[in-house]
């Protein structure tokens, strides 16, 4: 081969349309429809809430860029607050109070994004440091949840009835307050009933079509999965880190169902509730906070999985993707400290190749 | 050193919390309310005041080389009274800071001060940096603390009464009644929240001031320029 022909021509080789706002776009609009059958599950209460969550992200990245003297506008418009608040949105529970949404959007922005400098310096996801802030700081609202009500139903709240719940003015009535699959579950398992017993029949076995109790993003998994398969199918995101945090669900789980189903959840119960799909498709794989070689996002994804199933199965709440995404988070500068890609002309150790070995090797 | 930039050292410029960033175990650990911050806050100084004294005294006899077990023993002592005291005295503040009063030992504050002030100086300046710094540490604690208190627990000064005797009930202050509470903001990842903020905020009012006074300084030169015409 003529050595020549290697050469690479000057830089820059060729120009790719992608930009952090394109990505961030093609990230929203695969969300959409698992927000609308969300809005649809749940009424006016859950489109309030994802409004204001919205908007309070907005407002809170809006602010520090102002208080940095920055011009808040191009920045805002590259989509990123727009997706954490959307993200914690979907993490909520759907009928939770106004307040809420908020102080969870202007901490998502402002203290776990702007203060370390912004899209591209902050150490953990600030989705889930403001869903796990809000989940400490107030473990009543954000636990109560409601049994699915689709808006078309004559049981569902009206617009007026909604805003009068998103404001707190109405208490939420009893009879419609629920447990997830995965707080019943647990509920269940500490009062005694094995879950042999306590999931047939009644209303919290596993339904595919996303009709349960859940947070608003939670129910529609297979909405989710869908939206994360296009950002794969449009190589926005790597296969490495959703197929291995489903994996590090799935297989202890699979371990442990086997072993004694009557204490341990199903596999599907596992993938298919609380932030499994979401977090293994859309949190894990932010590019910010996950390590940058593929070896990385492996152990990464596993160990996100692992810790996922850990916490649910033997922890104190009982749903455990945020708290184990960012554990992740605080490891991923380990993960990439340890597993570098191998520089160019040297092996794994980083002795210089043998110019000859390698000659004849090609 | 004169005695104004004892007293400034001591409050702002070289705060113990807001500058030096020493002494975070207690300044985190305890500052749930502003009672708790308050009362570590006054132990503290009670032991930094003593131990400045008792170090500066002894200064010339303490060679170099064994000088730190001699402080820490000194620091030890001093603690180990505070610590006797409150249990006698103040039990009820006792049975909350307990633990951390003992390690009043271990504040590298006290042995700082110790070290690179009262190791060097007159007893009574000795003594006006240990209750300065003191009282700076007090200051920083305090407004940690109230601030955590407030929005954790809606109320300030909880249990002021406690502290200062039942003369000082007036402090407890309930400022939003029905409220919920934060619990995170008591919890110890607030702590950290808090001082990073109170941090800020400290460096935004020097960076005012500074430019301020450039400006006023630009100001007074051009003045003098052309008053020498």
């Amino acid at each position: 081969m003529n050595l020549n022909q290697l050469q690479p021509p000057t830089a820059p080789h060729s120009l790719s349309a992608n930009s952090v706002s394109r990505i961030m776009l093609t990230v929203l609009a695969t969300l959409v429809p698992a927000t609308i059958f969300g809005f649809w599950l749940y009424g006016w209460p859950a489109l309030f809430l994802w409004i204001i969550t919205v908007l309070a992200a907005l407002l809170g990245e809006a602010a520090c860029l102002k208080l940095a003297g920055n011009k808040a506008l191009p920045t805002l418009s590259d989509g990123s607050a727009l997706v954490t608040g959307w993200l914690l949105a979907l993490s909520l529970p759907p009928w939770a109070p106004w307040w809420i949404g908020a102080v969870g959007g202007l901490f998502a922005t402002t203290l776990a994004k702007q203060v370390f400098g912004g899209l591209g310096y902050n150490l953990f996801n600030p989705a889930m440091v403001a869903r796990v802030f809000l989940l400490i700081s107030f473990p009543v609202q954000m636990t109560v949840w409601i049994a699915p009500m689709p808006i078309t139903s004559a049981a569902a709240p009206g617009f007026h009835d909604g805003l009068l719940i998103f404001l707190g003015n109405i208490p939420k009535p009893d009879a419609i307050a629920s447990a997830s699959l995965l707080g019943f579950a647990k509920t269940e398992l500490s009062r005694g009933t094995d879950l042999l017993h306590s999931l047939v029949g009644s209303a919290y076995g596993i339904s595919l079509t996303g009709a349960r109790a859940g947070s608003l993003g939670e129910t529609a998994s297979l909405l989710i999965a869908a939206g994360g398969l296009v950002l794969l199918a449009l190589r926005i995101i790597a296969w490495h880190i959703p197929v291995s945090m489903i994996a590090g669900i799935a297989i202890p789980a699979l371990v442990a169902n086997a072993i004694d189903p009557a204490r341990y959840l199903d596999v599907t119960s596992h993938l298919l509730s609380g932030g499994a799909m979401l977090g293994a498709f859309y949190i894990a794989t932010d590019y910010v906070t996950s390590p940058n070689t593929k070896a990385g996002q492996v152990v990464f994804g596993l160990a996100c999985g692992f810790l996922t199933y850990v916490i649910r199965t033997w922890g104190g709440y009982p749903e455990g993707v945020a708290f184990a995404v960012l554990v992740m988070n605080a490891c991923t500068p380990v993960i990439d400290r340890y597993l570098k890609p191998r520089i160019l002309g040297r092996n794994w150790r980083g002795a210089p190749l043998d110019p000859a070995v390698e000659r004849a090797k090609s | 050193m004169n005695t104004r930039e004892i007293i400034k050292n001591g409050l702002w410029d070289q705060n113990i919390v807001f500058s030096q960033l020493l002494g975070m175990c207690p300044a985190m650990a305890v500052t749930t309310s502003g009672t708790n911050g308050l009362g570590m806050g006054l132990a503290t100084t009670v032991v930094l005041v003593g131990a400045n004294i008792l170090i500066s005294s002894i200064r010339d006899f303490v060679s170099p080389q064994v000088r730190i077990p001699v402080y820490i023993v000194v620091i030890a002592t001093l603690v180990t009274l505070v610590d006797m005291s409150l249990n006698a005295w103040m039990h009820d503040l006792y049975r909350v800071l307990g633990l951390f009063i003992a390690l009043i030992v271990v504040n590298c504050a006290v042995l700082g001060r110790a070290d690179s002030f009262a190791s060097r100086s007159t007893v009574l300046a000795s003594a006006l940096d240990g209750l300065c710094m003191g009282l700076g540490f007090t200051v920083a604690l305090t407004a940690i603390g109230l601030i955590r208190e407030l929005i954790g627990m809606g109320t300030l000064f909880n249990q002021a009464s406690l502290l200062l005797g039942p003369r000082f009930a007036f402090l407890e202050m309930k400022v939003f009644p029905d409220y919920g509470g934060v619990l995170m903001m008591v919890l110890p990842p607030a702590g950290f929240l808090v001082l990073g903020l109170l941090l800020a905020a400290k460096r935004l009012v020097e960076r005012r001031a500074a430019a301020s006074a450039r400006s006023g300084a630009a100001a007074l030169a051009v003045e003098n320029a052309t008053g020498c015409h």
